[in-house]
């Protein structure tokens, strides 16, 4: 691949941004940002996205490496979950005093 | 306004460590949004802005210990030049990327043996701050550091640019560890420069190399920043950084 394929207009490639805010959440999608390579990426997202204290892990990925679902393939993909009420367990009495449900 | 030269010792050397933080602070700031990319203008700003923590609570301290009722703002703002004490590496221009970046690496890994050598120091306050401030100079020396080392072994024309910027940055490294009044003054409290400076070259020598860079081998040096004495770039500097203050005595928002 060609160094400008590769790069972003800019110069640099985009990165997406994963920031867990604690201990046992899971990584979540903060945002994106540039970057030379991976090492800066890391670097770049702690100064961007955690300057108030917001995590304890990050992640960065290029975004390149994102495979994305299509917003043409929307109906196909999500649409047939809609009327499949016996998929949400709703035919469950929850019996009374059943807490953190 | 009072001399400096009449600064009990303490006060003096809190001084000079606070002066070398805001001076560079100033400087950072003129890069927010001049930098190569906006992720680093917000490097930048969250390195000047920990400096600038650094700076005020050196410069309460120097006002306290003082005793003539000057605080950070009067410290900061109405004093000229000559009163200043920070090192010459502080305050001259930011020249291209490159230059920030040799002068952030040389400061910042003298900053990290500073504050590593003020952990144990008599003075509670300085012990205080040397214990928050240690950990946010790692991360700017770390930052440095992946920059000269991408610049320099980078492309042919990154790299000639990144020895520029050393060359031009390196005559300013040895005040940095020059013997002050103050410093012998203070056994047990302050840091001896000159003793900081072995750690300084175990880190910055194989930094340089890594980078495939050349040490430069400069024929003069900077001194004199701690006894008040400057490059003409400060006072243009000061001119900027205390207008505000100066022509609107206590403006706030």
């Amino acid at each position: 691949m060609s160094q400008s394929a590769r790069h972003s207009t800019r110069g640099w490639p985009l990165w997406e941004v994963f920031v867990r805010s604690r201990r046992g959440l899971s990584h979540q999608h903060v945002g994106s940002l540039h970057a030379p390579d991976a090492a800066m990426a890391l670097r770049n997202a702690r100064d961007v996205y955690t300057r108030r204290g917001e995590g304890v892990s990050i992640w960065v990925v290029p975004s390149s490496a994102i495979v994305a679902s299509s917003p043409d393939e929307k109906d196909p993909f999500f649409d047939p979950a809609l009327d499949k009420v016996y998929r949400h367990p709703t035919f469950y009495d929850v019996p009374e005093g059943a807490k953190h449900l | 306004m009072t001399g400096v030269s009449t600064l009990p010792p303490l006060a003096a050397y809190a001084l000079a460590l606070g002066d070398d933080a805001l001076i560079l602070v100033q400087r950072l700031g003129e890069w927010v949004s001049c930098a190569p990319q906006m992720e680093e203008d917000v490097a930048l700003a969250n390195i000047g802005l920990d400096l600038l923590g650094q700076a005020r609570t050196l410069l309460t301290y120097a006002g306290a210990v003082e005793g003539g009722g000057r605080d950070e703002d009067d410290l900061a703002y109405l004093r000229d030049d000559r009163d200043f004490r920070n090192v010459q590496l502080v305050e001259i221009p930011n020249g291209d990327f490159a230059v920030t970046m040799a002068r952030q690496l040389i400061f910042s890994a003298y900053q990290y043996e500073l504050y590593t050598a003020l952990l144990v120091s008599a003075d509670p306050t300085l012990a205080g701050l040397a214990g928050k401030a240690v950990k946010e100079v790692d991360y700017h020396r770390d930052h440095a550091t992946q920059w000269v080392l991408r610049l320099g072994d980078g492309t042919e024309l990154s790299r000639a640019r990144m020895q520029a910027g050393l060359d031009q940055v390196w005559p300013y490294a040895d005040e940095l560890f020059d013997p002050a009044d103050a410093t012998g003054l203070l056994p047990g409290v302050a840091a001896d420069p000159a003793a900081l400076r072995p750690a300084w070259e175990r880190y910055v020598g194989p930094v340089l190399d890594e980078a495939t860079l050349r040490r430069p081998e400069p024929r003069w040096r900077s001194r004199g920043g701690r006894d008040g004495l400057h490059t003409e770039h400060l006072g243009h500097l000061l001119a900027e950084m205390q207008h505000l203050h100066r022509s609107h005595p206590g403006a706030s928002w």
